[in-house]
């Protein structure tokens, strides 16, 4: 293991000394650690005093330890602009070809440019804290909490990590700086995001949560890592026309994935849909389990947060409450149909579009919100004393039927997706690896998902309330 | 990974070639860059893969390394299978691209000592490495210089230097002497020729004939990705211009006379004292053709080879190919 180590830091080595001779990347390292973190302890100070003349000592107390985690954030944002540049730029100056023919493996060439491109960056960042923490000592006596500290550490180090893993995906899919750099916006986006929060929650002072985003981004970059590694092609590394958007090429993949090898409709169900179908079984099963979490803990949140009692009066639930109620709320009709259909179609795309960024991982949670809803009305009305097997029996089986295992394909689509990302199929780039899986979800999201979806509007608009009613008021 | 010749001496086998392919092809999408290439190279022999820019030369070259995936058929270097054993086939190839692919940030003996780290080979090893090749390119005073104050020359020397570094059997070398000056390129050649060894292939890619012709035992012609001739410098020129020609020189001028040659040859043309002629069979006619002259009262001075260009042949069956390829 350790022999086989050996290569990657002869690697990093090499590329952290030359980083530390290029005085572009130098430069703005030392600004940032000498000159920034004095700048911070200065607006510190100055903002403690500011806010303390109006009585506002909160906005003090959580501004300093913000600032920790500002000084630690900027320098290593310059490791992703290294990052961008590590291959592309190699390609660009044709000196990628002799690494790329030496004994090297991939994944050793992969982790010691990634590990090398981390290292000045992130002891930058660990200085600018030091400094920082000196200053604010010195100027407001100010002394963080050992814990508070350990995190910060730790979170900027897995920012790093994240925007790191991101931009050599970036860069080994580009041949070109400039291209990486015009793709680096799917990296600062989201880290922009990502700060705006962990900002949120140090300012509401619960750093405890700061723990989560710890793990999320640890994650994240599991998975970013996973992904360069698996896509890591010596072959694409060389290509010249990777920058090109080659529509023909496109419509191809696109045609040969949606179409096949099918003559008719009912040909294409067959030899096209079943056969996609049978690969989603995994997937399938997986999503299937995760909306049945989330009906539990969607139950499980009634202890936490329980409607006032009078809200659900066993009393109240006659017919004729129901049927009024149910009747304002005005989508039970043929127009409702509508509605729900165009809502439902609306709520799919959008999970598939927040699970192509996520790895799945957000698309999932997006289609799992309604069975956390179901589970706590479910667990709120036995609450009230109502059988909840008959309450789901009357509101939510009947369009369930469809819905459910609709929802749970189009999750299995959306988790295969953010798996083709994460690992490619042999031979294949990623974006013909994704290209294939949207054509793929396309493909059953027409055929399947939608005329479920269909049907699953016309039960809940129809049928769904007068069963509903029916079955409570017997 | 460094390779020892006992590494790979087992595996070379029977046949003893250090480089073999059979049908290499690659395609890139609906482009074919190389199309059913075949090549035996043993231990010892330089071959020269001559071929109008475009042709494949370094898609064969990229292929050999291991960098790129053939479409189709196999390759073997120094026994080693290209697509199973990527590591070994790169362990035992030393390629100069057609690109320097230098850091410029780097000291020239940094760069060599990296490459050697990478390849596996200790600390004093690499220091008189170091030291000897440099030297031998002439680059032991720049030892200490950042490569990117290199000129052109002295970039592809150090390149050079880094390929040859581990002592590899194999040698691909894209474009050797290109950018240099006539001293350097010369200085490149002689290295070449004491690389020749009994446990070592080269092949050298380029579009300088003279050089193909004086370094290399083999030829071979590729275009549109395919082979469309290999041998001998000797053999191709037989091949694709016939037998060679001589020139008989005569001491004094024909006057209008034609001289007669015996059956089994023809004069293909004639000067003021001077005639050229073709036979099949050298050995037995050039004796014939002087005892003739002589008996006919010519007084003879020389007769040599007319010389052929290799760029004739070249010429030729580039100029053949496309000619078959418009035919077709």
């Amino acid at each position: 293991m350790l022999n086989s180590l050996r290569p990657v830091y002869i690697l990093t080595r090499r590329e952290v000394r030359d980083q530390m001779r290029d005085w572009r990347i130098i430069a703005p390292i030392i600004i940032l650690t000498l000159f920034f973190p004095y700048l911070m302890t200065f607006t510190a100070e100055r903002a403690v005093g500011f806010v303390q003349d109006f009585g506002a000592d909160i906005i003090g107390d959580r501004l300093i330890p913000f600032l920790l985690m500002v000084v630690g954030f900027f320098p290593i944002s310059v490791s992703m602009v290294i990052a961008l540049e590590s291959f592309a730029g190699e390609k660009e100056r044709g000196s990628i070809e002799p690494l790329l023919s030496s004994p090297l493996k991939d994944w050793q060439l992969y982790l010691g440019k990634l590990i090398a491109v981390m290292i000045p960056p992130l002891i930058a960042s660990y200085l600018g804290i030091a400094v920082y923490l000196f200053s604010v000592y010195r100027s407001v006596n100010w002394v963080a909490p050992t814990d508070l500290l350990i995190q910060i550490l730790v979170l900027t180090f897995v920012q790093a990590l994240v925007m790191v893993s991101g931009a050599v995906i970036i860069s080994t899919q580009t041949t070109s700086v400039r291209a990486a750099n015009l793709l680096s916006s799917f990296i600062i986006i989201p880290v922009a995001l990502l700060i705006q929060w962990e900002s949120l929650i140090m300012f509401w002072g619960r750093y405890d949560a700061l723990w989560w985003v710890v793990v999320a981004e640890l994650i994240i970059a599991g998975l970013l890592i996973r992904t360069g590694v698996s896509h890591f092609n010596r072959e694409e590394l060389l290509g010249r026309e990777l920058d090109v958007l080659n529509f023909r090429w496109m419509w191809h993949v696109v045609r040969d994935e949606f179409v096949g090898e099918a003559t008719s409709i009912w040909n294409w169900y067959g030899k096209s849909i079943l056969p996609s179908l049978r690969r989603l079984r995994l997937p399938f099963a997986l999503m299937l389990a995760s909306l049945v979490g989330g009906l539990l803990v969607g139950a499980s949140q009634i202890s936490a947060f329980p409607l006032p009692p009078e809200l659900v009066d066993p009393e109240k639930l006659d017919q004729g409450f129901i049927a009024t109620n149910l009747e304002s709320v005005r989508i039970f009709s043929g127009l409702g149909i509508l509605f729900i259909f165009v809502q439902n179609v609306r709520a799919y795309i959008l999970a598939m579009l927040a699970g192509l960024f996520t790895y799945g991982v957000l698309g999932v949670l997006i289609l799992m919100l309604p069975m956390f809803i179901i589970g706590y009305l479910t667990a709120t009305v036995a609450t009230a004393g109502i059988n909840p097997f008959l309450f789901l029996t009357a509101f939510v089986v009947p369009h369930g039927i469809f819905e459910i295992p609709a929802i749970a394909l189009a999750g299995a689509l959306i988790l295969r997706t953010g798996a083709s990302l994460a690992a490619s199929v042999r031979g294949e780039s990623v974006s013909e690896g994704l290209l294939r899986s949207v054509t793929d979800w396309a493909k059953i999201f027409l055929a399947v998902v939608l005329p479920l979806m269909f049907a699953a509007a016309v039960v809940e608009a129809l049928i769904t309330p007068q069963f509903g009613v029916w079955l409570l008021s017997r | 990974m460094r390779l020892e010749p006992t590494h790979y001496n087992e595996r070379i086998g029977m046949d003893g070639y250090m480089i073999k392919t059979n049908d290499l092809s690659k395609s890139f999408d609906e482009f074919q860059a190389v199309d059913g290439v075949s090549l035996e190279i043993g231990a010892g022999e330089v071959l020269a893969l001559l071929g109008p820019n475009g042709a494949g030369k370094t898609t064969t070259v990229r292929m050999l390394t291991s960098v790129l995936k053939p479409s189709r058929g196999e390759a073997y270097i120094a026994g080693f299978n290209v697509v199973e054993q990527p590591e070994e086939v790169r362990a035992a190839v030393g390629v100069l691209t057609e690109h320097h692919g230098l850091y410029n940030r780097m000291r020239a003996h940094e760069y060599l000592d990296f490459f050697g780290q990478v390849y596996g080979i200790k600390a004093e090893k690499r220091a008189s490495r170091v030291h000897d090749l440099l030297d031998h390119f002439g680059l032991g005073e720049a030892s200490d210089r950042r490569v990117g104050e290199f000129s052109k020359g002295m970039r592809q020397k150090l390149a050079l230097a880094r390929a040859l570094f581990h002592e590899p059997p194999v040698i691909l070398l894209d474009e050797p002497t290109s950018a240099m000056d006539p001293a350097s390129a010369k200085l490149v050649r002689d290295a070449i020729r004491e690389l020749r060894s009994g446990e070592r292939a080269i092949i050298i890619c380029t579009h300088n004939l003279t050089e193909a012709e004086e370094l290399a035992d083999r030829i071979a012609i590729i275009q549109n990705g395919k082979i469309i001739t290999q041998g001998t410098p000797a053999g191709l020129k037989h091949e694709m211009l016939g037998p060679p020609e001589y020139r008989v020189q005569l001491t004094d001028k024909l006057n209008g006379r034609q001289p007669v040659l015996p059956d089994g040859g023809r004069i293909t043309a004639t000067g003021a004292d001077w005639l050229q002629f073709f036979s099949e069979d050298v050995k037995g006619y050039n004796p014939q053709v002087v005892q003739r002259l002589v008996a006919d009262g010519f007084r003879v001075l020389s007769m040599e080879e007319v010389p052929r260009s290799l760029e004739q042949v070249y010429l030729q069956a580039v100029g053949s190919s496309k000619e078959n390829k418009h035919a077709q």
